[in-house]
């Protein structure tokens, strides 16, 4: 198969994708530079970034994808306000590895930060050199060029295309550190320019990778135990290959899949060989919480921040606390999948992996091919938020795939798949203590942390599901804690407030019962559960109300912004307290210390007898840097308030000693319509020339902590312990 | 070959009666609207109308459907014409990944047709049975009241 | 009709005798704070086991609240207001008005109470339990709501009658405390509500006890020796179900049975294990606990008789069902054969399901089931019932599915 009939290929399923060969637009190196902004730093070469062809067409490369955050939109909308285009005349490439810059992992809430701020600066060069070379052209000087539309305007009436501007001198050379973005204002920045890929979504067009559609393609569904630590029982192979349909059993070692070309097929060879029965070989799991199971864990001690001061006083009143949160899922809605092609030696994989490049370099140890011969496509999938099956699942593909040489292969995992394999976010527990001097103020804080890693996305085959399957297995990845100031266990676990006489520790446990990986937010969602539940604890030591409390120990400017409107857009003031069953709450944090601003206040309603919660009304402040699409941050914001009080209410992963046993929606229930807030509003504050600050994973640790205050608040007792169950809320009123 | 209609066009389809309609959808007529979530009828993303009713096609074998309707989210506009409901969740820019929002789409037609007035609890009630992990909710819901105004009704506040 | 006018006779006369009870003066509404804790948390153990707020909760509204309506052979009923409530509740009754209408079915304005409120169990509660249910109910948010009327079929509906009934069908005897899943369950729980037929007049057939029942267009299966189960029910199995809903040998529980365990599911596991201990010991004869049940799946052979319910099935129910789908190879669920409702002589319950499917309480986990009423059409869903009855079971087929179909189809409102 050509490169062109790949492209029809993809072309019919309306996905478009071209199979770059080799040259100019082929994979790119980094480079050294100096200090750009972003990952302009690692790739300084404009044509890294944007190329404009003799037509005026322009491309724009980034090695992020769009996980449904918005980002394509964004990165479009940067770039034309710089270039003086609308964003439809541009065309963006995302996360390629035969095409674009690698900028590792989507994740971290970075994408604004590293690919936003580079696009931002590259297209300032761009359009730099465009000026530059229409004055030349109009032999007039740089002040008298306007450039709009695509179009440059000398006096006279003079105008050239930017293809014809371009076609005179290169972009492959350095970006210059320090050029000023255009001067008129902002045209597009800080404008809700409607998303490019809303359109297809929600018309069924065809937007993912789980719509693709190929001539000739085979289906598969990979064959396994019903989670991590288990495997199936020998089953009749014979009898499955023999089933109506059923093109090819592909066995490798432990590694089995069944092929079909219809679908339904495959489905049921798959439950025909999962009905052999299963068993577990690893170590059977604890049988006691988790959570005490990590706290006792042998653990490498990680100091996380020392910030000095006096011993607290004798007099201090001290506060302890323990914090804890199960493991959670991911739980896409659309269960992983990738669609691989075989042909020549080459791999091709479409994957809705979060890291095409180290997903790229895994697959390539693990089908032992050279690095040139993989290639990764992102197309999107189903909301990820984090590390899932995505990876997997292209690992899975590409061994079907070689099976069947020049055939594509769509492999789906089924929904109990993706249940019982998708790496977890690992359970934890915090232990806080804090000293209240008499003045009110807090004069001692000792953080502690207990976690499993949260990093385990693919560097190399060992981190791949199936790469224990082959024989001979891969050797796992070793889990590895990520070092500050951006953390795993220990993310946001140093807090923002202004504190004498603080530490803190991450006691970093490698082994984990469970497969653990990267889920939003890391341990900023048990970090800042836990901080700014003591806050409130402290506050109500201090006999302060906890606003105020926050306040005085706030000295970050754009900090006290964010809680002041988040409060004042609330009426924290004016609350009516001690209604039976209603109760408030406030929780802030800064992502990361590096990340967007995130404040928010709640109000809830308790019904006493089943302790239901109603949330009745949430508000938020979020300062993201320049809002470069202030709509996209509200629904990023809303989004993670949405999730993190489902997370925070009733998530629990659960398990036996045998295996994971939240298997499906009905074992591992997540929030519905009927029990989402009332009301949800953000105010996004704009900070036109501030970098852009990523935004998915704000509001995630303010959220839990908020509605844990406010149960607190309304019931007159503290649940430390996630999830806040209405049976844990309705235990607390009867003790 | 078994004989189908959906989206008012008689099919017929080379698949064995006990394949579930959103195979059929997905891979013999290359409609993208349903999409595949659980297979056990939890998630509401494979949402479709049979005789003007949701149905999780996931769960439905093709065998049932002789003689009855089958709708698709395809059957309500294009991204150039879309239809009121898809236009307002372009409007209130009402997606994620938007993986959900087809299945969301259809069950709110549903509802809509029977009930252009629905009150605020009925309308969460009747949407309780497809999942978003995004956490869009606020927005679907927005966008569903703007689509009940749009087609000549609206949602009614619920005394709570 | 001979024997329906002597009864009525005889029950007119013994309500003329019977029919006048005082009104109970009204006190002052008490204040929920001069109740001890203690005291309301034992109440609050006794509502749930007495399961009532299933009953005086209206869909949508506020518990305890009434407005539920109640289908008996003679109309519908609605339940009461039994929030502290003054005007529309019991806020003003006494605790003597109170424990005189648990027991006697007699309101506190001296109208008697219509027998679908169980007082002919309730009777059986110590003072000390009527208390605390009293001290909890008023406890509770007063919420201001008028019952509606009732509908019933004359004579139904003039309410002297009741005094007959009560006087003919109560039963006497005294309170036994300390067999306590006894206890329990022919007070408080009334399991027999459900589980013992009734005769022509609504009353449970007391030498029929736990012979098995309709209730709201479900069979309660019998509770006794005569259970049809296929797996016996030990204590242990009991248990789980009534806590979980899930029984690990026989299956989940729906319909109104899941009202009680989601209820039983916050009781202290003592009261339960009582409950199941008594009624492991009520079924210790019937036939599985003795051998004489066996499992079957006749795969083939239901495949040939039933064609079309075995495509239905392959493509509808076997995603969860089959041996090799997730809920049976993850969860290690009961294979369909192993539930009673395939087993007794209706195909109501079965069909129930099918139709209505279940679902645990928002946010929690448990065993779900979507409901497929919209997708069959009614021969459809007797293929398909037919089909696992031939299935999963030795016995004769269902009678009459598309009578039992549409039977369904009118109680689940569909
Ligand atoms: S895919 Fe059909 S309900 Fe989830
Ligand atoms: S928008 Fe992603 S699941 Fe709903």
């Amino acid at each position: 198969m050509n490169g062109l009939t790949r492209r029809s290929l993809l072309a019919k399923s309306g996905l478009v994708v071209v199979f770059a060969s080799s040259g100019a637009a082929g994979a790119q190196e980094p480079e050294e530079s100096a200090n750009l902004p972003g990952d302009l730093d690692k790739y300084p070469f404009l044509d890294s970034w944007i190329r404009i062809d003799p037509k005026g067409r322009i491309t724009v490369f980034t090695g992020k994808a769009e996980l449904g955050q918005g980002l394509r939109t964004a990165l479009m909308q940067i770039a034309a306000d710089e270039l003086e285009v609308s964003p439809a005349s541009i065309e963006l490439i995302m996360a390629d590895t035969g095409r674009t810059p690698d900028e590792g992992i989507t994740a971290g809430s970075h994408s604004m930060q590293n690919s936003g701020m580079a696009i931002l600066n590259a297209a300032a060069n761009v359009r730099v050199l465009l000026t530059d070379a229409a004055a030349w052209r109009f032999a007039s000087s740089v002040d008298q060029i306007e450039l709009q539309d695509g179009m440059a305007y000398g006096p006279g009436g003079l105008r050239l295309g930017y293809g014809d501007l371009a076609a005179g001198f290169s972009l492959h050379v350095m970006a210059k550190p320090d050029v000023p973005r255009r001067s008129k204002g902002r045209r597009l920045i800080g404008e809700n320019v409607p998303r490019v890929d809303i359109p297809a979504k929600v018309n069924g067009g065809s937007a993912y990778v789980q719509d693709i559609r190929a001539a000739n393609m085979l289906h598969a569904r990979v064959v396994r135990g019903p989670s991590d630590g288990t495997q199936l029982k020998p089953a009749d192979i014979d009898a499955v290959a023999k089933m109506p349909g059923v093109e090819k059993v592909v066995q490798d070692g432990r590694f089995m899949a069944v092929l079909a070309a219809k679908e339904w097929h495959a489905v049921k060879a798959l439950r025909r060989l999962q009905a052999a029965g299963w068993e577990r070989r690893d170590t059977p799991l604890p049988s006691i919480d988790l959570c005490d199971v990590i706290r006792k864990s042998p653990a490498r001690d990680i100091p996380i921040f020392g910030y000095p001061g006096p011993p607290a006083p004798a007099d201090a009143r001290i506060v302890k606390a323990r914090y804890s949160r199960p493991c959670l899922m991911h739980g896409s809605i659309g269960p992983s999948c990738a669609v691989a092609l075989w042909e020549n030696g080459n791999l091709i994989v479409w994957t809705h992996s979060q890291g095409v490049s180290p997903l790229r370099k895994s697959l390539a140890e693990f089908v032992r091919l050279p690095l040139e011969r993989v290639h990764c496509i992102h197309v999107e999938g189903s909301g990820c938020y984090g590390h899932n099956g995505a990876d997997d699942v292209a690992a899975d593909a590409a061994l079907a795939a070689r099976a069947v040489p020049g055939r594509p292969v769509r492999m789906q995992w089924m929904r109990e798949q993706e249940h019982g394999w998708e790496p977890l976010g690992s359970a934890m527990v915090v232990e806080l203590q804090g000293a209240l001097g008499r003045d009110g103020r807090i004069a001692g804080w000792r953080h502690d942390v207990w976690s499993n890693a949260h990093n385990g996305r693919p560097i190399n085959a060992g981190g791949l599901l199936a790469g224990a399957e082959l024989e001979p297995p891969f050797a796992p990845q070793k889990p590895q804690p990520i070092p500050m100031p951006e953390g795993g266990g220990d993310r946001n676990a140093n807090p923002i407030y202004a504190l004498p006489n603080a530490s803190g520790t991450h006691h970093f446990v490698e082994r984990a019962p469970l497969r653990v990986s990267a889920l939003r937010s890391l341990g900023a969602h048990m970090n800042v559960f836990a901080i700014e539940s003591f806050m409130d604890e402290m506050a109500h030591a201090a006999n302060a109300d906890p606003v105020d409390f926050r306040l005085i120990h706030l000295q970050d400017s754009r900090a006290r912004e964010v809680v002041e409107a988040a409060a004042n857009r609330f009426g924290w003031k004016r609350r009516v307290k001690g209604r039976p069953g209603r109760g408030y709450g406030f929780g802030f944090a800064r992502y990361k210390n590096l990340g967007a601003y995130c404040a928010l206040a709640m109000e809830i309603m308790i019904e006493p007898d089943s302790g239901t919660i109603e949330v009745r009304r949430v508000v938020a402040a979020v300062d993201s840097g320049e809002a470069v699409s202030p709509d996209g941050i509200r629904n990023q914001i809303e989004g993670a308030i949405v999730q993190s009080l489902s997370w925070t209410q009733m998530e629990a992963v659960t398990f036996d000693a045998s295996h994971r046993t939240s298997f499906d929606w009905s074992a591992y229930p997540i929030v519905r319509f009927p029990s989402v807030p009332v009301s949800i509003e953000v105010n996004v504050i704009d900070r036109p020339g501030e970098p852009f600050l990523g935004t998915g994973e704000a509001g995630q640790g303010p959220a839990a902590a908020a509605l844990a205050n406010a149960i607190t608040d309304a019931i007159g007792h503290r649940l430390r312990d996630m999830p806040l169950t209405s049976e844990r809320i309705r235990a607390a009123l009867r003790s | 070959m078994i004989s189908l209609t959906v989206n008012g066009a008689a099919q017929s389809v080379d698949a064995d009666p006990d394949t579930p309609l959103l195979y059929v959808l997905r891979d013999e007529l290359g409609l993208n609207g349903a999409k595949f979530g659980c297979g056990l009828g939890q998630c509401g993303a494979c949402t479709v109308l049979v005789d003007d009713r949701p149905a999780f096609s996931c769960l439905l074998p093709i065998a049932a459907l002789a003689g009855r309707k089958v709708r698709t989210i395809e059957s309500l506009g294009t991204p150039d014409r879309p239809g009121a409901l898809a236009a307002a969740f372009e409007a209130e820019q009402a997606a994620q990944c938007g993986y959900c929002i087809a299945g969301m789409i259809m069950r709110a037609q549903a509802l809509l047709e029977r009930n252009n007035r629905p009150t605020e609890a009925e309308l969460r009630v009747s949407l309780a049975p497809n999942l978003c992990r995004c956490g869009t909710h606020m927005r679907i819901l927005r966008a569903v009241r703007r689509a009940a105004a749009a087609m000549g009704g609206g949602v009614q506040e619920s005394s709570r | 009709m001979a024997g329906l006018v002597l009864g009525l006779i005889a029950i007119s006369v013994a309500a003329v005798v019977l029919a006048w009870k005082p009104a109970l003066p009204p006190v002052p509404p008490v204040a929920a704070a001069s109740f001890d804790r203690a005291t309301v948390l034992h109440g609050e153990t006794l509502a749930r086991l007495g399961n009532c707020g299933t009953c005086h909760t209206a869909a949508g509204g506020r518990p305890f609240a009434g407005g539920k309506a109640v289908q008996t052979p003679f109309g519908a009923i609605f339940s009461t207001n039994i929030t502290p409530d003054p005007a529309t509740g019991l806020g003003r009754w006494s605790l003597e008005a109170f424990m005189r209408a648990m027991r006697e079915g007699v309101s506190r304005d001296g109208s008697f109470l219509y027998p679908a409120f169980p007082y002919d169990h309730f009777r059986r509660t110590t003072d000390r339990d009527l208390a605390a249910l009293y001290a909890f109910l008023m406890t509770r948010p007063p919420v201001s709501t008028q019952a509606a009327e009732n509908r019933l079929a004359w004579p139904y509906g003039y309410r002297p009658l009741l005094a007959g009934w009560s006087f003919l069908y109560v039963r006497k005897e005294a309170v036994d405390e300390t067999d306590r899943g006894r206890y329990l369950a022919e007070g408080l729980a009334h399991c027999g509500a459900c589980h013992t037929p009734r005769d022509r007049w609504g009353a449970e057939v007391v030498d029929r006890a736990y012979d098995g029942a309709w209730v709201d267009g479900w069979y309660a299966p019998p509770l006794n020796a005569r259970s049809p189960a296929i797996h016996p029910w030990t204590e242990e199995m009991l248990f789980a179900y009534l806590r979980t809903g899930l029984s690990p040998m026989h299956a989940a529980a729906a319909g109104p049975m899941a009202e009680v365990v989601r209820e039983l599911s916050g009781v202290p596991e003592a009261d339960v294990r009582a409950l199941a201990t008594y009624f492991a010991g009520l079924m210790a004869d019937a036939p599985a606990a003795t051998g004489g049940k066996t499992t079957t799946d006749k795969q083939s052979e239901a495949d040939r008789m039933h064609p079309e319910g075995a495509t239905l099935f392959a493509g509808a129910c076997a995603s969860c069902h089959e041996a090799g789908a997730p809920m049976m190879m993850q969860q290690g669920r009961p294979p369909l054969g192993w539930g009673t409702s395939l087993h007794v002589d209706a195909a109501h319950d079965t069909l129930h399901v099918i139709v209505q499917g279940f679902a645990p309480p928002v946010g929690r986990a448990g065993p779900a089931m979507p409901a497929f009423g919209n997708d069959f059409t009614d021969r459809q869903l007797a293929e398909i019932a037919a089909y696992l009855r031939a299935r999963y079971t030795d016995l004769p087929p269902w009678p009459n599915l598309e009578q039992a179909v549409s039977d369904v189809r009118k109680e689940g409102g569909q």
